[in-house]
């Protein structure tokens, strides 16, 4: 996005707030809900409009996990790492997803199809261990299910398009 | 000042009209828990069932009744029989509910598992008498998963609001005395008396006070709140306008974390539906009490649920905490008093206001009153929100009300606390869970989680894994927990990894004081909690990984070395495949070897070798284990959607 097409959509975003400095984080998460990540430009156009610095902006928004500065993958995967989903084999989990996509937690595939994250608890402790799948819960997980899930997801091993 | 009366009249006819509908209604369990376990499924394909055959039929979306382990819940109305609960209602069963207990006179005893009605049917006991919750009292939680969330009827009809009113009627003091008098502490850790923080705020001169929900429950193992939220978010709210008639706030703000999207959804219907009752607002009903909600969304920082660090991330700065003195109750929220209290604390003062502080303090023991909600989770056979009085024990908890550890095997410990607890050993579990025994055992209360432990749990890797959280975590202001958390976790990997040096475990106890004494805010001085508690209560599992490079857990994988054994393996090359290092060898039906210079000690080997072999086998330091060989009942379903069930092995998880 460009700088004036950014500006346009900060100011879009920022009509619906009062120009309160507490808003400033829900106004980050809607940049990221309608453009899936926060890019320079938008960070730029948002320091622009609303006389924080950008400086101040980065500081704020890199402390909270939720925020990226990268464009998401096409199907983003969050392996809960809450401690029932740990003592029930978490940490095996995202191994295996690790091994599978070939990305470490945190980093998204040469293709952008994949992206791997850690959470740290969701809050489904009852039915661990769980992962995300674009945000929807998958509980009961287990490592063989990892490969069925990645190729319904249209994961081939290889490389190569299911 | 019977202002809601009119409301009241509608919301009981209608819950009536609900209690005695000629057409069945089925409640279905549409928490997060239950959409997780396939509860949409469940209701699209009752859908379905119902439009193909032309039936009238009523579905409801309800919260979580609690047997999370039992998901999805479906309570069926059939109109002239008692309500029954079902458990794990898949599509399937829904349908064949649907045809043999509503359309024709058998109640799928099956999958039921209780009657919510007193009248008799045959062959299904009363739901207050299954297992799971005949120790439990259902207070706070007595709405969950029997209303609809959403619909601020359900509440008012079950006398919700009444708490409120009678808060307006006898006022802030009155208030105050009665809150004092019921004895409740506050939910969120720590465990101090709530009328106590109010009287600091309200002493503090203001022209301004502000109400903080904390609904950041960022405690992995924990969810209570968000269940509590998701199935009757209205208890919160008027917790919140009680607090804040008793302490004169005029603006109140919900800190939710965005992890919990649902309850967050459920909470906005409900604060349109005040607003709609004029529950919210400037002079309520000409009571002069204004007051209004706001819902600030987290946005992923665990230390947010500490009280300045919240009121650092509402303020939309960076979420760090600030010394106390001035706490919060004197100096908050831009600069103004302001009390911040838990979604649990918040959906107990209805129930004192309703019943009365007398009522309240009845269940409890001297010092710790009233009822808890506990996330009871991790290797126990039944899982889920449970709700008793404190002082119940925890052998109570994990053995009656949750059947034991999972898969019969014996419980090791029970991790209270989250990050800022403990493991308390299993010879402990005649504990009374109040706030000075666990506190005594070297634990905490904590916002309520409960993860139960067993001996495929290693009390290093445990360690590691909440000092790895809490290092994290920290925000980094002050260094005793910036550097100290990960001095800690430094030494934790080294043990973990069998290269502990034998004066480690003094190091990471001086450490762990050093952490805990030198801390800025709680997140610091409560992170080494996991570590000396299983130091206390598994020192000599310590010593084993660095004395013997022995993990008897079989879990810290450098300790641990793959084998297969010769005279069990077929040799069908299933390991073969799966093997991500390539590290098996050997031809179909002559037995497979593992070299261990390539193997990277995964166990996708041991997960695949099929039951009936059990070929593959562990060794740590001394010990060996093999896995039991099974007879194969029925095929092994590899389906992502499932989720566990007790007869699945868990074996194969580490």
């Amino acid at each position: 996005m460009r700088g004036i097409e950014a500006a346009s959509a900060v100011a879009e975003i920022l009509s619906s707030y009062l120009p309160r400095r507490d808003n400033l984080i829900a106004v980050l998460q809607e940049i990221q809900d309608r453009h899936g990540y926060l890019s320079d430009d938008v960070l730029r156009a948002l320091a622009g409009a609303s006389g924080i610095s950008e400086n101040e902006i980065y500081g704020v928004a890199t402390f909270y996990a939720q925020f990226r500065f990268q464009p998401p993958a096409d199907h983003t995967i969050h392996v809960c790492q809450g401690t029932a989903c740990h003592v029930r084999g978490a940490h095996r989990l995202l191994h295996d997803f690790e091994e599978r996509l070939n990305i470490k937690a945190g980093e998204i595939t040469a293709d952008q199809k994949f992206g791997l994250e850690r959470v740290a608890c969701v809050g489904c402790c009852a039915l661990a261990p769980v992962v995300l799948v674009n945000g929807t819960v998958r509980a009961g997980m287990k490592p063989k299910s990892v490969r069925g899930l990645l190729s319904q997801l249209g994961h081939a091993p290889n490389g190569t398009e299911a | 000042m019977r202002f809601l009366d009119a409301a009241y009249a509608a919301a009981r006819a209608r819950w009536q009209a609900l209690e005695t509908s000629p057409i069945p209604v089925f409640f279905v369990g549409a928490a997060t828990c239950g959409r997780a376990a396939g509860a949409g499924e469940t209701i699209e394909r009752l859908r379905g069932e119902l439009q193909a055959r032309s039936l009238e039929a009523q579905i409801i979306e309800t919260g979580c009744l609690g047997p999370c382990s039992l998901e999805p819940l479906m309570v069926v109305h059939k109109p002239g029989a008692p309500r029954i609960c079902f458990g794990t209602v898949g599509p399937n069963e829904a349908v064949q509910i649907l045809r043999r207990h509503v359309l024709g006179d058998d109640p799928c005893a099956e999958w039921a598992l209780g009657r919510l009605d007193p009248d008799s049917l045959d062959g299904i006991g009363a739901f207050a008498d299954h297992p799971m919750m005949r120790g439990q009292v259902r207070r706070v939680l007595k709405n969950c998963g029997l209303i609809d969330p959403e619909n601020v009827d359900h509440y008012l009809a079950r006398d919700g609001y009444r708490g409120f009113l009678r808060a307006l009627e006898i006022g802030g003091d009155e208030v105050v005395d009665a809150v004092r008098r019921a004895g409740i502490r506050g939910r969120g850790g720590a465990g101090f008396p709530t009328w106590r923080k109010w009287a600091t705020c309200r002493e503090t001169p203001a022209d301004q006070r502000y109400l903080i929900c904390n609904a950041d429950e960022g405690d992995p193992g924990a969810f209570m709140n968000r269940s509590l939220i998701e199935g009757d978010p209205h208890a919160v709210l008027e917790g919140m306008l009680i607090a804040a008639v008793a302490l004169g706030a005029t603006q109140g703000y919900i800190y939710c974390r965005a992890e919990y999207p649902l309850a967050i959804a459920r909470l906005k219907v409900a604060i349109a539906h005040m607003r709609a009752l004029e529950l919210l607002g400037d002079n309520i009903q000409d009571s002069g009490f204004s007051f209004d909600i706001e819902i600030k969304k987290g946005a992923g920082a665990f230390v947010c649920g500490e009280e300045t660090a919240l009121i650092a991330s509402i303020e939309g700065r960076r979420g760090m905490p600030q010394p106390r003195p001035p706490f919060p109750a004197v100096s908050g929220l831009w600069g103004k008093p302001t009390i911040i209290q838990n979604v649990e604390t918040l959906a107990n003062l209805p129930l004192i206001l309703r019943h009365g502080p007398e009522w309240y303090a009845e269940m409890g023991t001297a010092s710790s009153k009233g009822t808890r909600t506990f996330a009871l989770a991790g290797k126990v056979k039944r899982t889920g929100l449970i709700e008793v009085p404190l002082g119940t024990t925890l052998r109570q908890i994990v053995e009656e009300i949750g059947g034991g550890g999972s898969d019969g095997k014996p419980i090791k410990a029970v991790q209270t606390g989250g990050p800022s607890g403990g493991c308390i050993a299993a010879d402990k579990l005649d504990l009374p869970v109040d706030y000075e025994s666990l506190a005594q055992a070297g634990s905490i209360m904590g916002s309520g989680g409960m993860v139960v432990l067993d001996e495929d749990t290693c009390a290093v890797d445990l360690a590691k894994y909440f000092i790895s959280f809490t290092q994290n975590e920290s925000c980094g202001k002050c260094p005793p927990c910036r550097v100290g958390t990960r001095a800690m976790l430094y030494l934790l990997e080294r043990i973990a990894a069998g290269e502990g040096q034998p004066d480690d475990l003094q190091r990471l106890e001086d450490l762990a004081v050093t952490v805990a004494r030198g801390s800025l805010c709680g997140l610091g001085q409560t992170a080494p909690n996991p570590v000396l508690t299983t130091l206390r209560y598994f020192r000599q599992e310590y010593h084993d990984h660095v004395e013997k490079q022995q993990c008897a857990a079989f879990v810290c994988r450098p300790l641990l070395r793959h084998q297969i054994d010769a005279e069990r393996c077929p040799g069908c090359t299933a390991c073969i495949k799966v093997c991500p290092a390539e590290a098996i060898t050997g031809l179909r039906g002559t037995p497979h070897v593992i070299n261990q210079e390539a193997c990277s000690q995964c166990g996708s080997c041991l997960s695949v070798c099929p039951p009936i072999y059990a070929a593959v086998y562990r060794t740590s330091g001394e010990l060996t284990r093999f896995e039991e060989r099974k007879r194969k009942a029925g095929a092994v379903v590899a389906d992502a959607l499932r989720p566990a069930t007790e007869s699945e092995d868990p074996e194969q998880w580490n």
